[in-house]
C-alpha cells in the first residue's frame, strides 16, 4: 500500500539526504530496513505512539543546530576503571579510545565485522530491529539500521574484568550521527555496558542486544548536558532462559530525547528491568517508550521511570507490557512517576497492560505530584534550608529508579550528577 | 525564654479562630505542660510556634530569648533554638536517617557560626546518643521513619532532639500511640535532656506522661485559651475528674 502524501515527501526528503553505504555484509540487511522505513514511512505528529512528542526534528533532512557545551564537571564515569570507545559526532575515534581487546570479550567496529569472524554479528545486525517492528512500527530504528555509519560489534564470551564504555563526544553545532550497535553475550558470561555523552547535534542511536541462556547484561547510560541536542535511542534486546538484562539511563537536559526499549523474554525465568531519572528545565521534552513482551513463564520485568520537570519542561511515558498466551507466572511491573516543580511543568504517561495469561501479576501506577508539603516542613523545622530539602526530597523522589543501578560506584556517580544539576537550579 | 502574648490565630483559609489569644511563658530550666481537651488549640500553638503553613497570626506575638519567632522560617526558628517533637514524625522514603540528621545539625551549625561536624565526630555522636535510646545502626540506616513503629518514631524525635541540643523544645502528644515501656524510654531521653538552659513545653492528653517526665508548671488549654494554670497537683485533678469541672469552673 502506498503511503499517503502527508508521510511520504516527508520520508523521502529525509532519503535523500542519505546514502546507503555500499560495501560490506550488512548490505542486504540494510536494503531490507530501507524497504521497512519506505513501507512504514518515519513518524508524523498524527501517529498514535509519537502522540506527545512531535518528531519534526528527528526526521527532517538536516540536523537542527545544536551548541556544543564545554561541561564544567569531571567527564562522566571517569573515576571507573573501564574499557574507552569513543565516537566524535558520531564516527569511532581510534586516537581518543581504549586498545580494544580485553579478556571475555571480542570488539570490533562494525564495518570491520564482515572481514572477521563476526558471523554472529552479521546474523544478528537488524534482527531484533524488525522483530520490533510488530505490533508497533518504530521507524527510526529501520531508518538507522539502513545507514548508521558506524557502531561497534561486542562478543561477550566470559565476564570482563571492567565495564565497556560507549562514550560520544559532540564537537560539531551541525553534526547528525547514525550509530548501530549489536551485541551478543554468551550463555554464562556477563558484562556491564557504559554509555555516555550528548554524540551529535542530532543522534540517532540503535542497539540491538542478545542476551544467550544465563547470560547477563547491565546497562548505565547517562545522557549529556548539550541542551539544544536531540536525540532518538532504540535498544531492541532479547533474553534467553535465566537471562538477565538490567537498563538504566540518566537524563540531563536535551531539548528533545526519545529513548525506547523493546524487550522480549522468549525464555523462562528471564529478568528484564529498565529504568530511568530524568532532570528537565524549560524547552526540555523527555520521552520514555517501553514495549516489554513476556512470551515463556516465570519471567520478570520491572520499569521504573521518575521525571523531575521544572519551568514548563515535559515528560513523556509510554510503557506497556505485553504477556502473551502460555506466559505463565509472569511477574510484571511498572512505574512510571513525575514531580513538577512548578505548574508549567506537564507530564504525560499512558501505561499499557495487554494480557493473554490467567496466571500473572502485573501491576502499574503512574502519578504527578509537587513536593511533599508535609515532608518540608518536618525538614524546614529541623533546621534544614527551604532549597536544601527541597533538594534532599527531589533526590528522594528519584531514588527509588537509581537505586536499580546495581554497581555502588555508578551509583555514585549517577547522584553527583543529579546533585550538580540541581545545586545549579538553587 | 518562650514567650507568647495575647496570640490569636486562625486557619488561613477558612474563617476559623483556633486560638483566642493565648498568654504563656516559659523560663529556662522549666517543663510546662499543658493539657487539654481535643481540638482545644494545642497542636495548632505547636504549629504556629514551629512555622508551618495553613494558619495566620492576627494578633499577639511570640518571642524566643526577644527573638520575634513569627517573621522567621521555620529553618531559622530551628536554628535559633526552637524544636517540635512532632505528634505524627512524618515518613520521607528515600531519605537516609542519617543524611538527615547530619545535614541538619550541619545546617544549624552553620547558621551559628559553627564548625560543621565531620563525618566520623558525627558517626561517634549519633551512635553514642542512639544508644541510650535504644535505637539500633539499622534504624539510623533506614530512610527517615520508614516502616518505623509508633515507638520507634517517637524515639527518632527525640534522637533529633539530642542531637539538635534546641534550647526550647515542644512536645506534641509525644506520648500519643506509646505503650508503658516505650513511653519510660522516650521520657528518660527528655528527662536526660533537663537542664538550667533548656525550656519544655510538653503537650499531652494524658497525667501518665507527667508521672514520667514532671512539670513545674501546668496549663489547662480549652476552646483556644489557657483557662487554668497550677502545678503538678493540676494534671492529677484532670486525671481523676476530666476536663469537665475545671471548664466548668472557670466559665
Amino acid at each position: 500500500m502506498a503511503l499517503p502524501e502527508a508521510k511520504q515527501s516527508p520520508t523521502e526528503a529525509r532519503l535523500a539526504s542519505l546514502s546507503l553505504p555500499t560495501a560490506g555484509c550488512t548490505r542486504d540487511a540494510r536494503e531490507a530496513a530501507l524497504a521497512r522505513v519506505r513501507e512504514m514511512g518515519l513518524p508524523g505528529r498524527r501517529d498514535e505512539y509519537w502522540k506527545y512528542t512531535r518528531p519534526d526534528t528527528l526526521i527532517q533532512p538536516e540536523a537542527p543546530k545544536a551548541a556544543v557545551f564545554t561541561a564544567d564537571e569531571p567527564l562522566m564515569f571517569d573515576q571507573i576503571d573501564r574499557l574507552k570507545i569513543v565516537f566524535v559526532d558520531g564516527v569511532f575515534s581510534p586516537e581518543a579510545s581504549d586498545d580494544l581487546s580485553l579478556e571475555g570479550v571480542q570488539i570490533e567496529r562494525l564495518e570491520d565485522i564482515c572481514c572477521k569472524d563476526f558471523h554472529w554479528a552479521k546474523e544478528l545486525y537488524g534482527v531484533l530491529e524488525a522483530r520490533g517492528q510488530n505490533p508497533v512500527p518504530r521507524p527510526l530504528a529501520a531508518l538507522n539500521t539502513a545507514f548508521a555509519a558506524d557502531g561497534v560489534a561486542i562478543h561477550v564470551t566470559g565476564k570482563p574484568s571492567k565495564p565497556i564504555c560507549l562514550i560520544y563526544k559532540h564537537e560539531s553545532e551541525t553534526s547528525d550521527a547514525i550509530l548501530h550497535h549489536v551485541i551478543r553475550v554468551e550463555s554464562g558470561a556477563e558484562v556491564t555496558i557504559l554509555e555516555n555523552g550528548p554524540a551529535a547535534s542530532r543522534f540517532n542511536k540503535c542497539m540491538e542486544i542478545d542476551v544467550a541462556d544465563g547470560g547477563t547484561l547491565h546497562h548505565v547510560r547517562a545522557q549529556g548536558r548539550d541542551h539544544e541536542r536531540r536525540a532518538a535511542t532504540h535498544m531492541f534486546t532479547r533474553l534467553g532462559e535465566k537471562s538477565v538484562y538490567k537498563s538504566f539511563t540518566l537524563t540531563v537536559n536535551g531539548v528533545l530525547t526519545r529513548n525506547e526499549q523493546v524487550v522480549e523474554l522468549t525464555g523462562d525465568e528471564g529478568v528484564a528491568h529498565v529504568s530511568g531519572a530524568c532532570v528537565g528545565d524549560g524547552d526540555f521534552l523527555h520521552d520514555d517508550t517501553v514495549f516489554i513482551t513476556h512470551d515463556a513463564v516465570n519471567c520478570e520485568s520491572r520499569q521504573v521511570f521518575k521525571k523531575v520537570l521544572r519551568n514548563g519542561a515535559t515528560g513523556v511515558f509510554q510503557g506497556k507490557i505485553l504477556v502473551k498466551e502460555g506466559a505463565q507466572k509472569t511477574d510484571g511491573y511498572q512505574i512510571s512517576q513525575s514531580l513538577l516543580l512548578d505548574d508549567d511543568s506537564q507530564f504525560l504517561a499512558k501505561p499499557e497492560l495487554e494480557i493473554y495469561a490467567d496466571d500473572v501479576a502485573c501491576s502499574h501506577g503512574s502519578t504527578s505530584g509537587a513536593i511533599d508539603e508535609t515532608a518540608l516542613f518536618y525538614l524546614r523545622s529541623r533546621g534544614v534550608p527551604e532549597k536544601d530539602a527541597t533538594n534532599m526530597l527531589t533526590l528522594a523522589f528519584l531514588a527509588e529508579a537509581v537505586d536499580e543501578i546495581e554497581d555502588p560506584a555508578l551509583v555514585e556517580d549517577i547522584v553527583a550528577r543529579l546533585q550538580g544539576w540541581l545545586a545549579r537550579r538553587s | 525564654m518562650l514567650e507568647i502574648k495575647n496570640l490569636h490565630v486562625k486557619l488561613e483559609e477558612e474563617d476559623k479562630q483556633i486560638l483566642k489569644g493565648v498568654d504563656l511563658t516559659v523560663e529556662a530550666g522549666k517543663v510546662h505542660a499543658i493539657m487539654g481537651p481535643n481540638g482545644s488549640g494545642k497542636s495548632t500553638l505547636s504549629y504556629v510556634l514551629s512555622g508551618r503553613d495553613g494558619y495566620e497570626v492576627t494578633e499577639g506575638s511570640a518571642t524566643l530569648d526577644g527573638e520575634d519567632l513569627l517573621e522567621l522560617e521555620p529553618e531559622e526558628r530551628a536554628a535559633l533554638g526552637l524544636f517540635l517533637a512532632f505528634q505524627y514524625p512524618v515518613e520521607i522514603p528515600g531519605v537516609g536517617n542519617m543524611t538527615f540528621l547530619r545535614t541538619a545539625v550541619n545546617a544549624q551549625r552553620k547558621v551559628r557560626g559553627e564548625e560543621e561536624l565531620s563525618a566520623a565526630d558525627f558517626l561517634k555522636l549519633v551512635r553514642a546518643k542512639a544508644k541510650t535510646l535504644k535505637i539500633d545502626a539499622d534504624m539510623l540506616k533506614r530512610p527517615v521513619n520508614v516502616g518505623f513503629s509508633g515507638g520507634e518514631k517517637k524515639r527518632n524525635e527525640i534522637l533529633q532532639m539530642a542531637m539538635l541540643e534546641p534550647k526550647m523544645c515542644i512536645l506534641d502528644e509525644t506520648d500519643s500511640g506509646l505503650d508503658v515501656d516505650a513511653m519510660k524510654l522516650v521520657a528518660d531521653g527528655v528527662n536526660a535532656l533537663r537542664d538550667e538552659g533548656r525550656g519544655f513545653l510538653v503537650i499531652t492528653h494524658y497525667q501518665r506522661l507527667l508521672d514520667h517526665i514532671k512539670p513545674d508548671v501546668v496549663h489547662i488549654m480549652a476552646n483556644g485559651r489557657i483557662v487554668k494554670t497550677g502545678g503538678p497537683e493540676l494534671a492529677l485533678e484532670v486525671e481523676h475528674n476530666g476536663y469537665a469541672d475545671i471548664l466548668a469552673e472557670v466559665n
